[in-house]
């Protein structure tokens, strides 16, 4: 497994976040849980202004093998998401923290005490291999 | 810690995702799903089933026993080497497994059940054999491995017995042949040509060897799955058990109704379904919309009722959803399918959706 990007926050399920800047926030699974998965076939997008809790279902990712429902790390309002998933969902295999992203949204004011920082993100999967 | 088969170390070195599968740690992929199912439909995959039950059954009444215990005829075998997929029955035709019979020999035939189900078929079978004096063997020693593809046999013909290779190179569809300590049948379980090849268990990692030197691709469990649901061929626990019969599990053409004289165990309780116009169909699906269609999901036939999706999953082949469902009685070729929250339209279709690589449905 590559070295986690260092610039992203991470969630115990598997998403990865980065602050853009501007109040918003992009979601995406981890290389992780794209190579937990398989193969991806299909992705349901939320629609554009969606408000959504946090932990709430936000996406829906299905592999070959299995559905996995993709959790809102953070409260927020939906902003864009990538189009391109619907007529190439193995972007998430091949570029999770890059082409492969989910869904971008407004936070406002973002709550990081349930993130993960890379290094405590990375003590998780340790643990999982063990 | 499951069991594991003789190929078992090869699985790990090839960086296989092992998982459980009735009680034994099984590959279910090697890095892609989607790339070994089309290395089965494009040239040639092999798959570990090892794990399956192998059962010799012996005997001057052999063939008596197994026209009394199989719901198909293997009088139709006619001559030593023919294979006949059956179901197996219970009294009331629920079905106890779905299995594949060799005809080794007048006295001597071979049965391959299901691993999930091993304990069960084994003490089934003996109930029932004792009273024909059939000696029944499990050849648990025995490896197996399926060579399946349009290059399967041709690449895999190297590892039989250069004595037995011409033979085993002409055997017809549905035919096995002793090869001296192997066994080859010409079978599988993806609606591609190939061979299933058993094997004396200390030439498992040799035969593996050869093979993935020879070009075969290594398979796991998962795209078995997907070729096996492209074929349209039923997965015993998912599209069929105890608690339906085949002909509710488009299996009608595996009973052998004639001779009309020959007792099989469930037969009566599948003449008086027969004459049941209520009888559940058993359909092919194919999702019109993007989305996958999964294992019991609820199928919506607006005005005549609700069935079950029974194996859903995407077709690597086709690239969209199909599945096997079981629904109402009734003329119609279009239903809905619950997928989460939505309503998504399927197409009735008769299976297999997908044989020796090309579409038999349109898409």
């Amino acid at each position: 497994m590559n070295e986690l990007p260092g610039d992203l926050l991470y969630t115990s399920d598997h998403e990865w976040l980065r602050r853009e800047g501007d109040g918003s926030v992009t979601i995406g699974i981890t290389e992780h849980a794209a190579t937990a998965l398989g193969d991806l076939v299909y992705v349901e997008l939320p629609e554009i202004g969606q408000e959504v809790e946090s932990g709430g279902e936000m996406a829906v990712v299905e592999s070959v093998k299995a559905a996995s429902d993709v959790y809102a790390p953070v409260a927020g309002s939906v902003t864009a998401v990538n189009e391109e998933l619907a007529d190439d969902p193995e972007r998430i295999n091949a570029e999770p923290y890059g082409d492969g992203w989910i869904v971008r949204m407004e936070v406002g004011n973002l709550d990081e005490s349930a993130l993960m920082s890379p290094d405590a993100y990375q003590r998780l999967l340790d643990e999982l291999d063990d | 810690m499951g069991s594991k088969t003789p190929h078992y170390d090869r699985h790990v070195e090839a960086g296989a995702r092992i998982v459980d599968f009735g009680g034994w740690d099984m590959p279910l992929h090697y890095g892609s799903q989607k790339e070994e199912h089309h290395a089965v439909r494009r040239t040639a995959g092999m798959f570990d089933v090892s794990h399956m039950t192998i059962v010799d059954l012996g005997g001057e009444r052999v063939r008596d026993f197994l026209r009394y215990l199989l719901a198909n005829d293997v009088a139709r075998l006619g001559e030593p080497g023919k294979a006949l997929y059956t179901c197996m029955l219970q009294e009331d035709g629920g079905v106890v497994d779905d299995l594949i019979v060799y005809c080794i020999a007048d006295d001597k035939y071979r049965l391959v059940v299901n691993a999930a189900t091993r304990e069960k078929d084994l003490a089934w079978i003996r109930r029932q054999a004792e009273a024909f004096g059939v000696h029944v063997a499990e050849r648990a020693e025995l490896a197996m491995l399926a060579v399946q593809g349009p290059k399967a046999r041709e690449l895999a013909a190297p590892v039989i017995h250069a004595e037995y290779r011409d033979a085993a190179l002409a055997l017809k569809p549905f035919y096995g042949l002793d090869a001296g300590d192997y066994f080859v049948a010409r079978t599988g379980y993806t609606g591609e040509d190939g061979w299933e090849i058993l094997m004396p268990a200390a030439d498992a990692h040799a035969v593996w060897d050869r093979l993935i030197a020879a070009g075969v691709v290594p398979c796991g469990l998962g795209a078995r799955d997907t070729l096996r649901l492209e074929a349209g061929m039923n997965l015993y626990g998912s599209d069929m058990d105890e608690t339906v019969s085949p002909l509710e599990s488009g299996l009608a053409w595996t009973v052998a109704w004639e001779p009309a004289d020959r007792d099989f165990i469930g037969r009566a309780a599948l003449e008086t379904q027969r004459e049941n116009t209520d009888r559940r169909r058993f359909v092919g699906l194919v999702l019109e919309d993007k989305g996958v269609l999964r294992n019991h999901m609820k199928v919506i036939v607006e005005g005549v009722g609700e069935g079950e999706i029974t194996s859903g999953g995407f077709s690597p082949t086709l690239e969209r959803s199909l599945a096997l469902a079981r629904v109402p009685a009734g003329d119609y070729d279009r239903a809905q399918v619950e997928v989460r929250r939505h309503l998504l339209d399927v197409r009735i279709v008769r299976p297999p959706f997908v044989r020796h690589g090309e579409a038999c449905i349109d898409v």
